[in-house]
């Protein structure tokens, strides 16, 4: 056969393989959405879960990933963008700084359910907390850190020089230039990478399992106490999240209309994650928009 | 308005030190930040291994018959704890994966960098960030309703085997094999392809001859990436492989592999007891071949040419 040919060949096959992926995630979101979102109703997001009988909802597990998601964030967001910054403008070129980019990709190539073994290890039982929010979140921010100081490091490095040069220049010291200067023009990113790695804490639940727990106690919304033990905003409460709550209805559970909470809760769980990727984008774009002069 | 009353000498000293402090307190913070990166890093790595050593140190367990060893028994009569079977499956599925996911992802990078770059890349870029946003379980949620029965209809089998959990793990490492292939391939030096070109090759002769042979530490690096995602994935694959303990003898069989057992038994063990040590112990094993791949990744990435 000519060589024409073989590339035509070859250029079908690519196309079909192209092809195969899209229809590969068409297929994954259509089952998802055609059969979650029938179930999700807002009584299926505001009835809490059964662990025997059939038709209950969701309502605390959502609640507790964004909860347990925000907590997580309170922890990453100064961490990462502090050893971002170190990163980008303290770090000189020596072992140690080798030493932490290392240190960078272990933490980032872990399987999560090594981080949560870490986590049952150290934030359940040295600490003694038991399975509890702050211990879910504190694996998580191990999980995330990476993430988040990749994200700063590399927003950091795309401000140009002269912008700094220049604060340097007038006379300003470096952590003032930093603060001032740096950080303000690389936000936009920051925040897109941030905003993008809560859509990832959203739908981890292996990190979990061993930290957070598979249960929730009876919550009372009315309760604002946070250290009450039935109050939602509790940090040392178990708390079973949205994504653990689909791994334990399929694996361990016992309610009758598995399939369906499952269904549902799939649904819920990569909207969420959707609309964070979609947010990500947005208010990234808007920012930037608003603090420069560009259209 | 206390300012005021201060000398304008005094106002700029003061200002001087406030600013003096206010490099160090930022100083502090970041290298703060740097060093409890470190030391996570460094307390897991001791925990972890502390604590998977116990099972050979404290309780006694012969090292290499707990890696070699077919017999998983642990509430026997006489326990016996050989953890090949897992050893082996988490294998795999890496490797199985691996080859389903190599071939599709870098000809799905050659089609948006080679083929089509200007729509291709549009359509494909979104697609794969999509696909890296459906979260593991979700993943393993339709693997196992949509898959398993699947599979048990039409192949064979009970549905929940080896072959379903490679399925399901392609498919999550495929954006990852797919980005960083796609990252490989726009980097290479257009005169590549010009002068191939100029040679009178053809796209399919340029593509196998020279991109591909330019850009294939780099293609590997995204491959084995994709394995260690593979190797540690815990929840998607224990909802779809059947985790039983034989050994799988065909890829229809039920099989288990590290992260499943670890899933699946951590809760249930007492914690100190000989069967949940045994289970720290497979998640060192996870914790070495992390460090493996790395070194891996970091020796392909000495070997990059361009």
């Amino acid at each position: 056969m000519s060589s024409k040919a073989w590339d035509k060949i070859a250029t079908s096959i690519f196309g079909a393989i192209a092809f195969l992926i899209v229809a590969i995630l068409i297929a994954l979101f259509g089952y998802i959405l055609t059969k979650g979102l029938p179930v999700v109703t807002w009584d299926f997001l505001t009835t809490p879960s059964s662990t025997v009988r059939a038709g209950g909802g969701i309502r605390d597990q959502l609640f507790n990933s964004f909860y347990v998601l925000f907590i997580t964030m309170i922890f990453t967001v100064p961490l990462g963008i502090g050893g971002g910054i170190y990163m980008a403008e303290y770090a000189k070129d020596t072992k140690l700084t080798g030493f932490i980019r290392t240190c960078i990709e272990v933490l980032a190539s872990l399987p999560s359910i090594v981080i949560g073994m870490f986590g049952l290890l150290v934030f359940v039982n040295l600490t003694g907390w038991g399975y509890s929010i702050i211990g879910g979140a504190l694996a998580l921010t191990v999980f995330n850190l990476p993430v988040m100081v990749r994200v700063t490091e590399d927003a950091l490095r795309t401000v140009p020089r002269d912008q700094k040069e220049a604060s340097l220049a007038l006379g300003m010291t470096k952590w003032h230039t930093i603060k001032t200067i740096l950080v303000p023009i690389a936000f936009p990113s920051i925040l897109t990478g941030a905003i993008l790695a809560s859509g990832r804490v959203f739908g981890e639940a292996a990190a979990l399992l061993f930290t957070a727990g598979l249960s929730t106690p009876r919550l009372d919304y009315a309760n604002w106490n946070p250290f009450a033990d039935n109050s939602p905003l509790n940090v040392f409460r178990p708390a079973e999240t949205l994504a653990v709550h689909i791994w334990s209805v399929n694996t361990q559970g016992i309610i009758p209309d598995v399939e369906q909470v499952a269904n549902g809760a799939s649904a819920v769980l990569v909207i969420s994650v959707l609309l964070f990727n979609l947010a990500a984008r947005g208010i990234g774009a808007l920012i930037f928009k608003k603090m420069t002069a560009s259209k | 308005m206390k300012n005021k009353e201060l000398s304008a000498q005094d106002r700029l000293i003061l200002s001087k030190k406030n600013r003096r402090l206010d490099e160090v307190r930022g100083k502090i913070y970041v290298t703060a930040a740097a060093l409890i990166m470190i030391s996570a890093t460094i307390a897991i790595t001791i925990f972890l291994g502390s604590k998977g050593m116990q099972s050979f140190i404290t309780n006694g367990l012969n090292i290499f018959e707990f890696i070699t060893s077919t017999d998983w028994n642990p509430v026997g009569e006489n326990p016996s704890f050989g953890a090949f079977p897992f050893i082996f499956g988490s294998f795999a599925v890496t490797f199985l994966s691996a080859l389903i996911a190599a071939p599709l992802g870098i000809g799905a990078a050659i089609f948006m960098t080679e083929i089509a770059p200007s729509w291709g890349r549009k359509i494909l870029q979104p697609v794969i960030e999509l696909l890296v946003g459906i979260p593991s379980v979700v993943y393993g949620f339709i693997g196992l309703t949509v898959l398993v029965p699947f599979l048990r209809d039409n192949i064979g089998g009970i549905g929940f085997s080896l072959l379903a959990g490679t399925i399901v793990l392609s498919i999550m490492i495929l954006p990852t094999v797919i980005s960083i292939s796609t990252d490989a391939l726009a980097s290479l030096p257009n005169n590549l392809r010009e002068g191939s070109y100029a040679l009178g090759a053809t796209r399919w002769q340029t593509i196998r001859k020279v991109l591909l042979k330019a850009a294939m530490p780099s293609l590997l690096t995204a491959v084995v990436l994709g394995m260690a995602r593979a190797f540690g994935e815990a929840l998607a694959v224990q909802m779809v492989i059947g985790n039983v303990r034989e050994l799988p003898s065909s890829i229809l069989d039920a099989s288990a592999t590290l992260t499943t057992i670890i899933t699946l038994n951590m809760g249930h063990t007492t914690y100190g007891s000989l069967e949940n040590n045994t289970l720290w112990s497979m998640g060192l094993i996870l914790l070495v071949m992390s460090f493996a791949f790395i070194l891996f990744i970091r020796y392909l990435s000495s070997r990059r040419k361009i």
